[in-house]
């Protein structure tokens, strides 16, 4: 039951990830953004075999239910005529391919380089919160911190540059 | 897997979608009813059945109370003609009208509705699961897809600007909401509903312990559900109808009830995080028989029956926000207010330990 639900999942993510970057149908970027909202429902259910509850839930909350929802906002706002029309041009598929490429190589490199220690134990993170939140803000404060500082600056950067006129 | 439970699963949620579609088809009767009440009209008053509106006392009473209008209602908009204009987005002006329907029906599955039914293992709750507030915001911020397709599908001005809109004042008002519930939870210590209402049996209802995050989860969810004073999605005097202006017959219907159905969910979260579930003081031990568990049940749909008043209440006594200060309130207002609350229990936390 859990192996055909990985499968189901998997092949989701799969699918709609192709779907968002390459759509034999329609080059309609709202579609596009449509499919990676999907990719990521998908990939929560792949958290929710992993008994990850908490991630799940933050991935749909976070991914899905925001960032996804801002880009739709900012393609509809945008005009996409052009964008329909456009092919692909040769750059894009090389810098593509070779990105795609190296992340592929080091993947593989990692996955037959981990030594595969037949006992899975059992994950101290099993979907409940309060260890998540004790490890996070206990062994893993600093980088946490550090990743809420450069969101902060993020944000600054971004007000910054939206706005006319400095006073 | 286990039959029995699978089979009492599937009997919950039948029974939960039913409840929820008759609640569905008699707020929409609440709600004229109650605006006709606070405008000094009648209401509808004029269905009425054959054979029962003849009965001596019960038929014209009923007829008065418009009890039989949902039905006239539901065959009105299932006989309509489904207009599908020429310059649409077939795809999606199809998709958002089920995608803004779905999202409200998932909420309800984390909602323990009841204790038990005699049977300590017969929880009143379809998916008692760890993170069940996480999973509610979760499927509720999937709720804004509906709509800013809605507007993107139709293809026009005034939908493509309610739908621009919504998806703005969905996304602010997610944040202040998500932030009013953290106090509730430093104080339970708990994200799991059961064990929220388990902790107010014992403690007593968290709105006592947690007033402003009460007013901001009700302001927010007033926003979140598209109603008045916060409307501006589907605002008429400026947008025409919305995102819904293209939609005629049962596509529009089906946005109508998945704004019902979202003020159901709405108020039963409210009611499981702050007025206790299906608890009364002095009322607070899961029920042992059957009876008990039903009258669980009973106080929890009546508790929820009093905020969709509330609801109704309001939409009927408050005029509209403006777009700039709506956007104001949420983002200058209740988020800091919310950050002040969860700074605030923290710090008393802190002093207690």
């Amino acid at each position: 039951m859990q192996d055909l639900f990985f499968y189901l999942f998997a092949a989701l993510t799969l699918l709609c990830g192709f779907l968002v970057v390459a759509n034999p149908f329609s080059r309609n970027p709202v579609t596009s953004a449509m499919f990676l909202a999907l990719t990521i429902v998908s990939m929560a259910g792949l958290f929710v075999l992993l008994h990850a509850f908490f991630l799940a839930a933050v991935q749909i909350l976070v991914y899905a239910g925001a960032v996804i929802v801002l880009f739709l906002f900012v393609i509809m706002l945008l005009d996409l005529k052009e964008e329909q029309r456009r092919t692909a041009n040769k750059f894009g598929i090389v810098t593509g391919v070779i990105s795609v490429g190296a992340i592929t190589v080091i993947l593989i490199k990692t996955i037959f380089e981990s030594h595969a220690t037949a006992t899975v134990a059992t994950p101290a993170l099993e979907g409940a919160t309060q260890p998540l939140g004790r490890m996070l803000f206990n062994d893993y404060v600093l980088p946490f911190e550090i990743l809420s500082v450069l969101l902060l600056v993020a944000m600054v950067g971004v007000i910054l540059l939206s706005k006319k006129d400095l006073r | 897997m286990d039959w029995n439970f699978i089979l009492f699963t599937f009997i919950k949620i039948a029974c939960v979608i039913g409840a929820v579609l008759t609640m569905f088809a008699y707020s929409v009767l609440a709600e004229r009813k109650i605006s006709a009440f606070i405008q000094d009209r009648v209401g509808p008053n004029r269905v009425a059945l054959p054979l029962i509106g003849s009965v001596p006392v019960v038929g014209p009473f009923l007829t008065r109370l418009g009890f039989w209008q949902p039905i006239a209602d539901g065959l009105k908009t299932i006989l309509k003609e489904d207009f599908t204009p020429a310059y649409v987005r077939k795809a999606y002006f199809w998709l958002a009208p089920a995608i803004a329907l779905i999202p409200s029906f998932l909420t309800t599955a984390v909602i323990p509705f009841g204790s038990t039914l005699g049977n300590p293992n017969k929880k009143m709750v379809i998916a008692d699961l760890d993170v069940g507030i996480l999973y509610t915001f979760g499927i509720v911020s999937l709720g804004v897809y509906g709509i800013v397709l809605a507007g993107y599908a139709a293809n026009s001005k005034y939908p493509f600007l309610g739908g621009i809109r919504s998806s703005a004042q969905m996304i602010s008002y997610e944040i202040a909401m998500g932030m009013s519930v953290v106090p509730l939870f430093l104080v339970v210590g708990n994200l799991n509903l059961s064990k929220v209402i388990e902790y107010q049996a014992q403690n007593g209802w968290l709105i006592c312990y947690a007033p402003v995050s009460f007013f901001i989860f009700l302001v927010s969810s007033f926003a979140e559900t598209n109603r008045l004073p916060f409307d501006l999605p589907e605002c008429e005097t400026e947008l025409v109808a919305g995102y819904n202006t293209e939609y005629s017959s049962m596509k529009f219907a089906l946005f109508f009830m998945g704004e019902y159905a979202n003020m159901i969910a709405a108020s039963s979260m409210m009611v499981v995080l702050f007025f206790g579930g299906w608890t009364l003081p002095g009322l607070t031990t899961p029920a042992n028989t059957l009876a008990t568990g039903l009258l669980h049940i009973g106080i929890f749909v009546g508790k929820m029956l009093a905020l969709m008043v509330l609801f109704i209440w309001v939409r009927w006594m408050l005029p509209r926000f403006r777009y700039d200060q709506l956007m104001d309130l949420g983002w200058r207002r209740f988020i800091p207010l919310a950050l002040a609350n969860i700074l605030f229990y923290a710090g008393w936390f802190w002093m207690k330990t």
